[in-house]
């Protein structure tokens, strides 16, 4: 959890970046980022620590409290940094496997501070936000002591202006000899935010070095995924950040798409729809095992590609189908869906759940096939999970 | 009676001869909406479903005399669409687009709010006052005319309301679609004033969902102003977990904000109903209706 999210901003994005990923991009916007390299190998990061001195290592993985969960050491010589390498790489840290090692030059921090840019959905502006509290309790901050946080809702058409930042820095109460650097940091990942479609961009903590530079020592980025169309160089980042194989292949394919810890896939058209499905198999006590929008329209290739993402999930024991019909009508839905299953080889009982346009006349195109039908959400959720019972779920 | 969109209501489409456009705007013209102008760079002078097409919104308005726009342009140009529509000179955009960027709409809202423009969506159906016009992509055939002002954010959902309210012999002023985006034209709130003044609505549905705080809002607005009409609410996604972005950009729980509970309680907290199904929040809207 960031502060960003907390401060009424979204963490929508499906393009997370790692911090050595983040600090590639804070480096290409001219903010100071500390020396270091990414590593796979605990030799690697002997070799690294050879050349920097003193090193922290610190495992790359997507979850906030790192530190407290072992994943950054400070490591005094070569040897040390090959140890803690040894113990993160390839292992569990929070539920992540961990792949990769930052290893970064050792800074000797005077102060630590946090700045966050996100978008605030409830002033439709971007918002800049610092503190002279950063570290690892800026959630507690913000809950907390909301005072210490300094916000600044930013123009699009304008950007920032001087004033306005060197007034949010002195709102902030950090240290004034910094104050004009800090400024330009602000600055700076704002133009990071706005060129790289950014729905997060954070810097937690900023430090001020005891020689008085400016860092950042730890980083969040988040792309918007409807941007990634001109987003092609931070594309590159996608397949090594996707957590989950089949929400990966999803992406790849263009699937609204979610995986969830139950048993019963869900399918339905339009993502309210699947939302409201997911609710009624809960409130039956069913478990969803995903989240699957088909879309407008339910051509067979559609249904096809969607089934087989949803049943590449080895927990379904059952899918349910939730089809409203409206342009595209449910005797067209319906024999996309028998035409589609016909041609795979389904060892789980499929429920569809009609209404709609033509749903009488999609129902009875059903009779005859594996397929079974429903005319409420209600009687679909109920029959499904009872199926899925019976399969030993 | 309805709100935004009547009889009078003259449409000009953005994006009329791709795919979309061409088939929703041939829709459209069927249900009766009086569809005057298209606009295709490039097409200027053609003709798509009898309707003159231009090369840009300022000719097709001053041509056509159009007062709302609607934008089925592919999401990397639909943002400069929709600013083009407004500086055209039209009182209302719709924008269907989904999958527009973010920081695209931050711009556009922002640029064409000071101009007294309302938008409706991006990412959305469009809207529909049953009997006086159709200015969206919504299947026309499951709505009636009647007195309840419908506000959702999800495109299906709303469907299937007003399908249930038909089924249950009552009908709709008008259906507004607000979209499932984070940053929208037209929140909960605005769409709940614009019903305040209607006189032929005379109860509001909102179906909302997961995320944000519009919702919120929303509750606290109709409490702060005992507002005068019936609402009852429906909330979308009460199961889902937080962290997972649920279809719609807009819908996901992040650092505590946008949850169920929050949404139910604050409905509640104002007055307003809501229901567990949507088939029980059309009922409950008939007992209001008497």
């Amino acid at each position: 959890m960031s502060l960003c999210c907390q401060a009424g901003g979204w963490g929508r994005a499906e393009l997370k970046l790692y911090e050595f990923q983040a600090k590639r991009v804070f480096a290409q916007g001219g903010i100071s980022v500390p020396q270091g390299e990414v590593v796979q190998d605990p030799e690697d990061a002997a070799r690294v620590a050879e050349r920097l001195g003193r090193v922290v290592v610190k495992a790359q993985v997507h979850v906030g409290g790192r530190g407290k969960a072992g994943g950054i050491k400070l490591a005094n010589t070569p040897a040390e940094a090959r140890q803690y390498a040894a113990g993160m790489l390839g292992r569990p840290l929070k539920g992540f496997t961990v792949n990769y090692a930052l290893v970064e030059e050792a800074q000797n921090i005077a102060a630590e501070y946090y700045l966050g840019i996100t978008i605030d959905r409830n002033a439709d502006k971007a918002i800049a936000m610092l503190s002279s509290m950063g570290g690892v309790d800026i959630e507690e901050v913000a809950a907390t002591q909301p005072e210490k946080i300094a916000k600044l809702h930013i123009d699009p058409a304008w950007g920032p202006w001087d004033f306005q930042l060197r007034d949010l820095v002195a709102r902030a109460a950090l240290d004034p000899r910094v104050s004009r650097e800090i400024a330009a940091v602000i600055r700076k990942l704002y133009n990071v935010f706005l060129t790289s479609d950014a729905s997060l961009a954070e810097i937690n903590p900023l430090i001020v070095t005891a020689d008085g530079k400016v860092v950042a020592a730890d980083g969040k980025f988040d792309v918007d995924d409807n941007a990634l169309f001109r987003q092609k160089e931070l594309l590159k980042y996608r397949e090594v950040s996707e957590a989950d194989p089949i929400e990966a292949e999803a992406a790849k394919l263009g699937v609204a798409y979610v995986r969830l810890d139950g048993n019963i896939g869900v399918i339905g058209n339009g993502a309210g729809l699947v939302m409201t499905t997911l609710d009624i198999l809960s409130r039956n006590c069913g478990k969803a095992a995903n989240f699957c929008d088909l879309g407008g329209g339910a051509k067979a290739e559609t249904v096809r590609q969607d089934l087989g993402l949803v049943l590449m999930n080895p927990n379904v024991r059952g899918v349910l189908f939730n089809i409203f019909g409206g342009i595209v009508r449910c005797d067209e839905v319906a024999k996309g869906i028998i035409d589609a299953t016909g041609t795979m080889d389904i060892k789980v009982p499929i429920v569809i759940r009609m209404s709609g346009t033509k749903a009488a006349e999609g129902r009875e195109l059903l009779k005859g096939t594996n397929l079974i039908p429903a005319a409420t959400a209600q009687e679909a959720a109920q029959k499904i999970i009872e199926l899925v019972k019976g399969w030993g779920g | 009676m309805s709100v935004l969109i009547n009889k009078d209501t003259r449409v000009v489409v953005h994006g009329i001869t791709g795919r979309e456009g061409a088939f929703h705007s041939g829709k459209m013209i069927e249900y009766g909406t009086k569809v005057v102008a298209g606009v295709t760079p490039g097409k200027g002078g053609t003709v798509q479903n009898g309707v003159p097409v231009f090369d840009s919104a300022a000719e097709a308005v001053k041509a056509t005399d159009a007062n709302t726009s609607i934008v089925f342009v592919p999401a990397p140009f639909a943002a400069d669409s929709v600013v083009e529509a407004a500086d055209a000179g039209v009182k209302l955009v719709v924008c269907i687009t989904d999958g527009i960027p973010t920081l695209d709409m931050v711009r556009v809202v922002n640029y064409i709010r000071p101009k007294g423009v309302r938008l409706i969506g991006p990412n959305c159906p469009g809207l529909i006052s049953p009997g006086e016009a159709k200015v969206g992509i919504m299947p026309a055939e499951v709505y009636r005319e009647g007195s309840i002002g419908v506000i959702s954010r999800s495109g299906t959902l709303t469907y299937e309301t007003c399908d249930h309210i038909t089924n249950m012999g009552m009908g709709v002023s008008t259906c507004i679609g607000i979209g499932g985006d984070p940053i929208i034209g037209t929140r909960f709130i605005d769409a709940l004033k614009l019903f305040r003044d209607d006189d032929g609505t005379k109860i509001v549905v909102l179906i909302g969902e997961i995320g944000g705080s519009d919702e919120e809002t929303a509750a606290a607005y109709i409490k702060e102003t005992s507002y005068p009409k019936p609402v009852v609410a429906f909330i979308s996604g009460r199961s889902a977990p937080a962290g997972k972005r649920m279809g719609h950009a807009g819908a996901i729980i992040s650092g505590g904000t946008g949850t169920p509970q929050a949404k139910v309680k604050a409905f509640e907290e104002a007055g307003v109903p809501v229901g567990n199904t949507l088939e029980e929040v059309v009922q409950l809207a008939k007992e209001r209706l008497g």
